[in-house]
């Protein structure tokens, strides 16, 4: 159980900065999970932390106390990687007695903890078989034991499930999570499935070319994303964006495509004719029959079951996604409208959310 | 998989197996028959007269306390030529592992030495090691060191293991280069965050991650120092001083070429050629079965 706090955390290989400062800080027993697309950085976050890389700028805190130059063997930190990285030459009860015999326990107290973690991972059967010897999940699980045998400061994870099965990823990140929070440990995850992200973490960091994008809970990071970017990112399928300007002070906004819709939660800053984004997750937008309601072209029909995903596109061109319960309607053009507070507004330009303007805060500027 | 190919008739595979057919009958099946053949005969040193002799050769080594001297002589050899090059190897390997920077041509330096002709690497040595005149024969009799290879047969021994083992050493290095890649980063990272350092760290981690390896070149070593070292050390000290070098192959060569004694050399060939393939066949079962599995 500690605390971790990354200071302005940067890596740089050769010319290519892959991380650009990072400032994070894990709570005692919180499970952060880091997501993002592939090559933003996240493996080289978790490797800063656990010492296998060296930090080009940068502090790491571990219970307050600098770590940024130790040893990786001397940080108390333990790691399940995506490969799970076992040793093929040791039984599955001596891959994970290999920690604990470096820290110098006595070998009925090993042969207890062993004993105790192949109970709750279900391993008790398998603790005289080599790791070619067992099945991915088992595999997996092994990693899982080893890691937590030891009973570290920190658990660092890189995808540990990427190599698993649809069915069985759905169950082992449940057991994770219900782990976790039994044994209270501080925990780094990685991923790049938003769903893994979604369910498994306390607070989320979205990571977007070697920044820390947005950091929040997942709901709040899904309710309000920070840019674009993390908008696209996060939710399945993905949010729709539609150009528009801005109108009425800031408290309307012309879709390019036609309609206007209000922005009943307050008005944005920024001039009318303010070239913003609307953006609406495709399963927030409705079929209407109403005057406000805008033409979509469909282009394509995926039946996911009890609902239906109609792909098409709006009257200026742009690609729409809309998510219904039950069969699309057998039109070729039907007619959608946009809820206005499940609309996000983003800066055209910089890709930034626009919150509304509080009362306080469309106060005048002081000088 | 295995790949086969198929081909029609049988006039095309048989023309394509004839060149390495005709090589393998006349380099290996016939001389191996004659050595057999001649094993059991004895013919006297002008090559006029043959008779027949039954096991009397290889009686007649089983009692020679010359043979069993050279028999230990070469045991001795052989497993100091394999420790000492294998263990450099690996040694050498390890850092190169290591380096960052200058990584590729490190490795080739090191590779050097194995493209050098045995009997090429002998005369090298002999440029710096002559009784006389030689670079380092010289600079250890400053240090008060009387060092003649041709004359001390302690030194002529020492010295045709050390140069056995220094053409080895490369071989063993890259496979050794190969074995230390193909341990998986992952695995020695998880080690190291599991509080493993240094010695213990390969002791524990990489050593028995290379055992295929080390077993591979064990045997491979092992015969390169007992079979392919005769050009190197005849060019050396042909022996001598005395029977101070004499291993096997060289007394082979010794007994039938110069002392001309066809049947007693014939059947030592025999027992040196049920030696290799014993030795092969034990690689084979072995590293045959790592494979499969
Ligand atoms: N040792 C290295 N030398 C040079 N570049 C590297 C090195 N390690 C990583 N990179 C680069 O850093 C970037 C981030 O890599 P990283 O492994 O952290 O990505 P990731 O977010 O974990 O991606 P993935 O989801 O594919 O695992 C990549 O562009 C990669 O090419
Ligand atoms: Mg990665």
């Amino acid at each position: 159980m500690a605390t971790l706090e990354l200071q302005g955390l940067a890596k740089r290989f050769g010319k290519t900065t892959v991380l650009h400062g990072v400032d994070l800080a894990l709570t005692d027993g919180e499970m952060l999970v880091i997501v993002g697309a592939s090559g933003c950085g996240k493996s080289t976050l978790l490797r800063l932390v656990a010492g296998l890389e060296e930090p080009s700028a940068g502090r790491i805190l571990l219970d307050g106390v600098d770590i940024t130059g130790r040893d990786p063997a001397r940080r108390d930190i333990a790691m399940v990687f995506q490969n799970y990285a076992l040793y093929p030459h040791m039984s599955v009860f001596d891959n994970m007695a290999y920690g604990l015999k470096l820290k110098g326990m006595k070998r009925p107290e090993i042969a207890r903890k062993i004993e105790e973690a192949a109970d709750t991972l279900g391993l008790s059967a398998l603790l005289g078989r080599k790791p070619r010897e067992l099945s991915g999940g088992q595999r997996q699980r092994v990693a899982m034991g080893r890691a937590i045998v030891r009973e570290p400061k920190l658990f660092l994870f890189d995808e540990p499930l990427s190599n698993l099965d649809a069915k069985l990823r759905v169950q082992v990140r449940a057991d994770i999570r219900k782990l976790q929070k039994r044994l209270k440990v501080t925990s780094l995850y990685v991923t790049h499935d938003q769903i893994e992200a979604m369910t498994l973490a306390d607070r989320l960091i979205v990571m977007h070319e070697g920044r820390a994008a947005q950091i929040g809970a997942p709901t709040a990071v899904f309710d309000k994303p920070a840019d674009r970017y993390v908008a696209s990112f996060i939710g399945e399928p993905a949010m729709n964006f539609c150009s528009a300007t801005l109108i009425a002070g800031g408290t309307a906004a012309r879709l390019d495509a036609g309609p206007t819709v209000d922005l009943p939660d307050g008005a944005r800053a920024g001039a009318d004719d303010t070239r913003i984004t609307i953006g609406i997750r495709p399963q927030h937008a409705l079929l209407s029959t109403g005057a406000d309601a805008m033409p979509l072209t469909v282009e394509l029909i995926e039946p996911l079951g009890s609902e239906t995903l109609i792909h098409g596109r709006l009257a200026d061109g742009s690609e729409f996604m809309l998510r219904v319960a039950g069969p699309a309607p057998a039109a070729e053009t039907i007619k959608i409208s946009l809820p206005a507070h499940y609309l996000h507004v983003f800066d055209a330009e910089s890709g930034k959310r626009l919150e509304p303007l509080t009362p306080a805060l469309s106060a005048p500027a002081m000088p | 998989m295995e790949r086969r190919t198929l081909f029609n008739g049988r006039l095309l595979p048989a023309v394509l197996v004839l060149p390495q057919l005709a090589i393998t009958i006349l380099f290996f099946i016939l001389p191996a028959y004659k050595a057999f053949a001649e094993s059991v005969r004895a013919t006297d040193a002008f090559g006029l007269h043959t008779s027949f002799v039954g096991f009397a050769n290889f009686l007649h080594l089983a009692r020679s306390n010359l043979y069993q001297h050279a028999m230990i002589r070469t045991g001795v050899f052989c497993v100091a030529v394999t420790v000492l090059a294998m263990a450099a190897g690996l040694v050498l390997a390890v850092f190169a592992d290591r380096a960052i920077k200058g990584r590729a041509i490190y490795r080739t330096l090191l590779i050097w030495p194995y493209a050098i002709a045995p009997a090429i690497a002998s005369v090298i040595f002999v440029f710096l090691l002559q009784p006389q005149i030689g670079l380092i024969t010289n600079l250890l009799g400053r240090l008060g060191i009387d060092f003649d290879y041709a004359t001390n047969g302690g030194q002529a021994f020492l010295l045709i293991i050390l140069i056995a083992a220094w053409k080895q050493v490369s071989y063993n290095f890259i496979f050794y280069v190969a074995g230390l890649q193909s341990v998986p980063r992952s695995v020695i990272e998880a080690a190291t965050l599991d509080g493993a350092r240094g010695f213990h760290r390969f002791r524990t981690m990489i050593w028995p991650l290379l055992t295929p390896t080390t077993f591979f070149l064990i045997i491979v070593n092992f015969v390169y120092a007992a079979f392919d070292t005769f050009a190197l050390i005849f060019a050396l000290t042909a022996g001598g001083p005395g029977t101070a070098t004499e291993t096997l192959v060289v007394k082979v060569y010794r007994d039938g070429v110069i002392n001309l004694d066809l049947g007693g050399s014939a059947a030592q060939s025999v027992i040196l050629m049920a030696i290799i393939v014993g030795l092969t066949a034990i690689q084979f079962r072995y590293t045959g079965k790592r494979a499969v599995s």
